[in-house]
């Protein structure tokens, strides 16, 4: 359940995944007598194809076809909780639960219908839900439901199929929600209407930190106001738009942003920590200073949530990553018991992080309290998404390396600044939504925090080399200033991170005169990182402008290497990618290279062309003009090897290779121009 | 005043944006809204056969005109060849951009019979998919444009 916050050990039995602490098999699955079996994983749809790779899993674990499985979408209350849907987790803690549950249940089944019929479970077969036995049919799940036979406790013992005998993992099943999308029927959060449905839009403050001094009535709307959280309430879009737009609100001075980011990274407070020591330090031969901007998720869709309150009960349906955490923090928010308050997920458009899904269900709840029975949709503009959900921090990471006579490395120190990567909500004693802080009785936003590196850490995310080096030290300034709402985005600190290490190991490669994919393995013994650096080397022809990286996602996920081939005139152009990837067991490979080229390409996209900027007061990227982001023009051709391991624990897609392209990129612009790259984006002005 | 919606007639609704009434009286949930100022493609439609974003045109300029959505090109039973194409290349990951861009290679498959990898990107290029699945929907559309056409 989300390993990234909870690694402590405790001394029940090892169940798989978040089965550990949902262990009732009754939560994750029921078998109904219309020929069906609800599965309720506690993941979300995200665009990145989860529900299909559990379809897959749990069809195959119980010898059912695929189109008998029925999901439903994570409900507080009736859901397992599974945190969050976050780091490339949700095949090795939902996926691995649900696998270990099926074969639980089907092993249940089987032994039942053994005890029923006399004949000895290796002599009956499960097909498409049927128990056979050698003189014929003996019943199947569909008859022996309500039976109550998953109502217990999942058993360590139960034995999920081997490799070889899996049928439909390990293919690439078709994504079940595609249909959908391709013929525009109503599939996301967005296409919801309910009945006497109202529409609600938020005036926010116009710099960080004003507070509401006096607004007047709304035209053709209702006029919400708490504190310094402002919106409007009408009967349709086009009045709710043109009555936010005619607001005139009066607002305070704001608190200001730090003017030079820069400036900010290296003098603001933090709190130090040792992320990894080993060894003894020695004076650097190579020192290197890397800097990257804010980043936004820019997701094409619009943050949206519809609230309802019955009395003093609260449903509200949002594409959170975590309905649970959401629920957590709408009661702190709200003031009311977590239990009155029911979070189903409907799916949103692409996510890449903590973004604004979550502040958007308060949004709409504090508008709906207003309208007591009635439903309210709430919608942010494309100016609050990008400018006033949570933001990737910018970071600074400085670099010493030592090296012996051979031009081999003996020493690594490197330093952090960055503010938390995770800020999301329903891990404090404080709701970290956006409007929070500013209704009546809020408190001030926390600090964003950072999860352990045992759980894949933030800010620190791939900060320790893969590679071998004697002598070992990475420090970490968790800045504890917080101007600018800080969270997690795909990779989180891995991106410069993974950049910068792999930047000073091509440096080095170069100053020993080796080829930089041969001096990378004179330092790499891990196995599975050196096959991904030979396959992907293989496959990229040396060119100009070629380079290449290589990373293990968190040290603890996905291995993925990237190659990439770059052109430099006016302005830096990546024409090619190839990426080798390394994730385990392939539940479903077609949707694991759409995943990894998705996270390449966004790789590119941050590489080359995204900065969130701001000036003394707000953020001023709050549009596709002045946020703009990798378009079809640009776009690289790329290349995608698996090498699937099915004996191997599966491990996530999704941000794997966005860190390695981005340091392949570098690593090309060097090989083109000359010129090494140290502030992302790198444009013309960076170089 | 009316105009022809997915083929058939319908009265012109009063107010608002185009997107607006598609989604809000006509109840359509193919185009979508991704900025309302024209620069991300996710609220194309084909007005007159041109693809066209409607997150900011008036609702009242489409008066007397032919309107085609997502939903007007095919169906699951009668599908559009780009939405079988996208289909078989897998050709999306979250779907919120899949609308507009389907329906600008529709209009850019009815300009040209055969386009090439480079016209369907300058095609495209108003689009945005942030899930960074460009390569398939290159793929998808240039399936398409093989298979024969309605």
């Amino acid at each position: 359940m989300n390993l990234a916050f909870n690694t402590a050990p405790d001394d029940r039995p090892r169940l798989p995944g978040s089965l550990h602490v949902n262990r009732r098999l009754s939560q994750w699955l029921e078998f109904r007598a219309d020929g069906t079996v609800l599965v309720r994983p506690g993941k979300v749809e995200l665009g990145q194809g989860i529900l299909t790779a559990l379809t897959q899993i749990v069809a195959d674990e119980l010898d059912v076809d695929p189109a008998r499985v029925a999901l439903l979408p994570a409900t507080t209350g009736v859901s397992p909780n599974e945190a969050v849907t976050s780091g490339s987790l949700s095949v090795q803690e939902s996926g691995m639960a649900l696998r270990h549950a099926a074969a639980d249940a089907r092993s249940i089944f089987l032994s039942v219908v053994s005890q029923r019929s006399g004949v000895t479970p290796d002599a009956i077969r499960v097909e498409d839900g049927a128990f056979i036995g050698p003189d014929g049919p003996l019943g199947s799940y569909w008859d022996m439901a309500g039976q109550g036979l998953l109502e217990a406790e999942a058993s360590p013992a139960a034995q999920p199929k081997p490799a070889a005998a899996r049928r439909l993992v390990g293919t690439s099943w078709p994504r079940l929600d595609l249909p959908a999308k391709v013929f525009g029927q109503a599939r996301f959060i967005h296409d919801m209407r309910l009945p006497g449905m109202l529409h609600a839009r938020m005036v926010r403050p116009p710099s960080v930190g004003a507070r509401l001094l006096s607004v007047g009535p709304p035209a053709g709307a209702t006029l919400v106001r708490d504190g310094d959280f402002l919106a409007v309430v009408a009967a349709s879009e086009a009045l709710a738009d043109r009555a936010a737009a005619r607001l005139k609100p009066s607002w305070s001075a704001g608190t200001g942003l730090p003017p030079d980011t820069d400036a900010w990274l290296r003098a603001a407070p933090g709190e130090d920590s040792v992320v990894a020591s080993d060894g003894t330090p020695a004076p650097p031969t190579l020192t290197r200073e890397f800097r990257r901007p804010y980043f936004a998720h820019a997701s094409v869709g619009l943050c949206c949530a519809l609230a309802r309150w019955d009395g003093d009960a609260l449903t509200v349906w949002s594409h959170t990553q975590g309905p649970y955490n959401l629920a957590a923090d709408l009661a702190k928010a709200l003031g009311v018991p977590p239990d009155a308050i029911t979070v189903i997920h409907a799916e949103g458009a692409g996510c890449y992080g903590h973004n604004g899904a979550d502040d958007v269900a308060l949004d709409a709840a504090l508008c709906a309290r207003e309208t007591p029975g009635v439903p309210v949709r709430a919608l942010w503009s494309r100016a609050e998404e990008l400018g006033h959900g949570p933001l990737s921090p910018a970071m600074l990471v400085r670099v010493d390396a030592t090296t012996d006579a051979a031009g081999n490395l003996t020493h690594w120190s490197s330093h952090i600044r960055s503010n938390g990567h995770s800020g999301r909500p329903g891990r404090g004693a404080v709701a970290t939504l956006l409007a929070a802080p500013w209704i009546l009785g809020g408190q001030p936003m926390p600090a964003s925090i950072n999860p352990p590196l045992a759980g894949g850490g933030g800010a620190q995310r791939n900060a320790v080399p893969i590679y071998d080096v004697p002598n070992l030290q990475v420090g970490l300034t968790r800045i504890t200033d917080m101007p600018i709402r800080s969270s997690a985005l795909r990779g989180l600190g891995a991106l410069i991170n993974v950049w910068s290490i792999e930047s000073v190991m091509d440096e080095l490669a170069g100053r020993a005169g080796v080829d930089p994919v041969e001096y990378r393995l004179r330092h790499l013994s891990d196995p599975r990182a050196r096959a991904v650096l030979e396959a992907v080397a293989a496959m990229a022809p040396r060119a100009p402008g070629w380079g290449i990286a290589v990373a293990r996602y968190k040290n603890l996920g996905a291995w993925c290497a990237v190659a990439a081939r770059v052109e430099a005139d006016e302005r830096v152009r990546c024409r090619e990618l190839w990426i080798a990837a390394d994730m385990g067991e392939v539940i479903n490979p077609d949707g694991a290279v759409n995943q990894l080229e998705g996270g390449a390409l966004h790789g590119v996209s941050v590489a080359l062309h995204e900065e969130a900027r701001h000036d003394g007061s707000r953020i001023t990227s709050d549009s596709w003009d002045t946020y703009p982001v990798l378009r079809f023009a640009d776009v690289p051709r790329v290349t995608t090897r698996l090498i699937t391991r099915p004996e191997q624990p599966p491990l996530g897609a999704g941000e794997a290779s966005m860190a390695p392209a981005i340091a392949a990129i570098a690593a090309g612009i060097h090989a083109a121009l000359g010129v090494r790259p140290t502030r992302l984006p790198f444009t013309p002005e960076n170089l | 005043m009316s105009f022809s919606l997915n083929g058939v007639p319908v009265a012109l609704p009063q107010g608002g944006t185009l997107l607006q009434a598609l989604r809000g009286p006509f109840g359509l949930n193919g185009p979508k809204l991704g900025c309302a100022a024209e620069a991300c493609g996710a609220c194309h439609v084909l007005l007159d056969g041109v693809s066209v974003p409607s997150c900011a045109l008036p609702v009242e300029a489409v008066a007397g005109r032919v309107v085609v959505t997502l939903e007007g090109l095919g169906t699951p039973e009668d599908p559009h060849p780009l939405q079988t194409a996208f289909l078989e290349e897998q050709a999306g990951q979250c779907g919120y951009c899949l609308s507009g861009i389907i329906i600008s290679a529709a209009a850019l498959l009815r300009r040209e019979a055969k386009p090439d990898e480079d016209a369907v990107r300058a095609a495209l290029q108003p689009h945005l998919c942030r899930c960074h699945s460009h390569n398939r929907i290159l793929r998808a559309v240039l399936r398409a444009q093989a298979e024969p056409h309605q």
